[in-house]
């Protein structure tokens, strides 16, 4: 068994990015992700593993300078939350386009604007259907627990590399300033490996590696634009991930990633105190995003409500994977306020078994 | 066993390290926590909260709006978290700055007047542990060989030093913490 610690999500993102042989993180302060980068200043990993922790002058910086480690094929990430993380989406996309795996953590906050300092989840379309332009995808992975917090920065990275693409992981402030055991995994080495790729400065015995997301020739452009697309969908295929609580005679079902998935569960308490059999479905990949599993549950279940900390985003996905078969509605809160177990039994009530 | 706490203050009184302590023990005794503080501008000279849970089985949701156990300690903590005591449940204060003191009549209440020990006992920072040995002695989730593995890994160990009087001053606060009210 691993060590086990008390920690804030945000420590364990930090914790777990040395543990997990990150070669730099850069970043810039916001609330509530500060702990991220004060934990790992504080931690000193350049003295542990020679991890380089850098404050950057701003986001366009911080994303910029990762997509400058990505390009060298280093372990890279950076973390930040709303405002900051739509300063990024251009290095974003460009780094998507240039297909260069890295570690994004964004810590919700309620939005529109600089919206509040409380946890939200109103970043779901800009995480998984592209924030930033082009048409390019995030692995977008949903943590529920502070051990997830962890957990996923390790499976981020694994990810990332495996398919040179950027991963996010797209948490919310609860998550980030709540403290929960965690279990840490056993430390990994930094790689030494210079990958193949990596534009570590050319050798005569290869040729020039070149990093770009820029080609203006329509017609090799659209070749690497299907060849994204082919990468997508075998993401699709495979790295779907997901977990069903109280589903097996469920009669309704909730569908929630992350802090609402929380409150859901006890909500499914709840309800089946009162003789509702209802259960929970949970996204782990927002993107790639279970719409099969999903569907696959239209044959069980009379109704889905979608709970979420926003207006209603991840709702379109389940209604498009339900296909019409099933009634799917949705309920939330916005600004910061998350939902209550009661409110969400209330809801489910109202608006799938009596609507 | 899940029992599920608010401790409630002023910012400055130690609600978030007494939530954290309890928490460490928790672990240390092998049961899932959660401690989810209110965070944010609040947090400086206002009020300061934290909800902790400790349980035998997975933690669901780490936010509530009902409580097995309030612990109050100021007044416009009790204005805020008296009633969202589960009926059953019971109610912790320190009597100091109190003007209304709690007037339900469907939990139990007890007093435990931590700032005047804490003053007795020369040390204003132990007032948080006074607090949360009178919970220990009412509520005894945990042994106490695993609240002192809890101090030790939540203080740094610069502050190791202090772990005595900090055991010192839940002693005291087991002592000192007297029941006021049960309902019949």
């Amino acid at each position: 068994m691993g060590e086990l610690r008390l920690m804030k999500g945000n420590e364990a993102v930090a914790e777990a990015a040395i543990r997990a042989g990150a070669d730099g993180y850069f970043g810039y302060p916001i609330t509530p992700q500060s702990e991220v980068m004060e934990y790992l200043m504080a931690e000193k990993p350049h003295e542990r593993t020679g991890m380089v922790v850098l404050q950057a002058e701003s986001e366009l910086a911080a994303i910029n300078m990762v997509y400058g480690g990505a390009a060298c094929g280093k372990k890279v990430m950076t973390s930040s939350s709303s405002p900051g993380i739509s300063l990024m989406q251009e290095g974003i996309s460009y780094i998507a386009g240039a297909e260069l795996p890295c570690l994004l953590v964004n810590v919700v906050r309620g939005g529109p604007g600089l919206g509040t300092i409380q946890p939200a989840q109103s970043d779901y379309f800009q995480a998984v259907k592209g924030g930033g332009h082009g048409d390019y995808r995030l692995i977008t992975l949903a943590p529920a627990s502070v051990q997830e917090m962890s957990d996923f920065v390790k499976l981020g990275f694994e990810l990332a590399f495996k398919y040179r693409n950027p991963v996010m992981i797209l948490s919310d402030g609860a998550i980030g300033q709540m403290m929960e055991k965690v279990e840490l995994f056993d430390p990994v080495p930094r790689s030494k490996e210079i990958l193949p790729w990596a534009t570590t400065g050319k050798t005569p015995d290869r040729e020039r590696n070149i990093i770009t997301s820029l080609d203006l020739d329509p017609k090799r452009q659209e070749d690497f634009n299907l060849k994204l697309q082919k990468k997508y969908g075998e993401i699709e295929e495979k790295e779907v991930r997901y977990e069903k609580i109280q589903c097996d005679d469920a009669e309704y079902l909730f569908v929630a990633y992350g802090t609402s998935s929380r409150v859901v569960q006890k909500a499914v308490q709840l309800a089946r105190s009162r003789g509702i059999k209802v259960g929970l479905f949970r996204p782990i990949t927002l993107w790639p995003f279970p719409s099969k599993e999903i569907f696959a549950m239209t044959g069980q279940v009379k109704g889905i409500l979608s709970v979420e900390m926003s207006a209603g985003q991840m709702v379109e996905d389940i209604r498009l994977a339900v296909k019409g078969k099933i009634k799917v509605d949705y309920y939330g809160r916005m600004g910061g306020i998350i939902p209550t177990p009661d409110e969400v039994v209330e809801m489910l009530e109202k608006k799938i078994i009596g609507g | 066993m899940t029992e599920e706490i608010i401790i409630a203050g002023f910012g400055g009184q130690g609600v978030l390290s007494m939530g954290k302590i309890l928490c460490y023990s928790g672990v240390m005794e092998g049961k899932e926590v959660s401690w989810m503080p209110s965070y944010g501008p609040e947090m400086r000279g206002g009020t300061a909260n934290v909800t902790v849970i400790i349980s035998d089985e997975r933690i669901s949701s780490p936010i509530l709006n009902t409580y097995d156990t309030a612990i109050i300690l100021n007044q416009q903590s009790m204005d805020k978290f008296e009633k969202t005591v589960k009926p059953g449940g019971m109610l912790i204060y320190d009597g100091n700055g109190i003007t209304r003191h709690p007037e339900r009549k469907d939990i139990t209440i007890f007093r435990v007047d931590a700032a005047e020990e804490a003053a007795r006992m020369k040390s204003n920072k132990v007032f948080n542990m006074i607090v949360l040995g009178g919970f220990l002695k009412i509520k005894p989730l945990l042994k106490m060989e695993n609240v002192h593995r809890g101090l030790e890994k939540s203080l740094p160990e610069r502050y190791h030093h202090l772990i005595q009087l900090n055991e010192e001053a839940i002693k005291r606060g087991m002592e000192i913490i007297q029941e006021v009210y049960q309902p019949a």
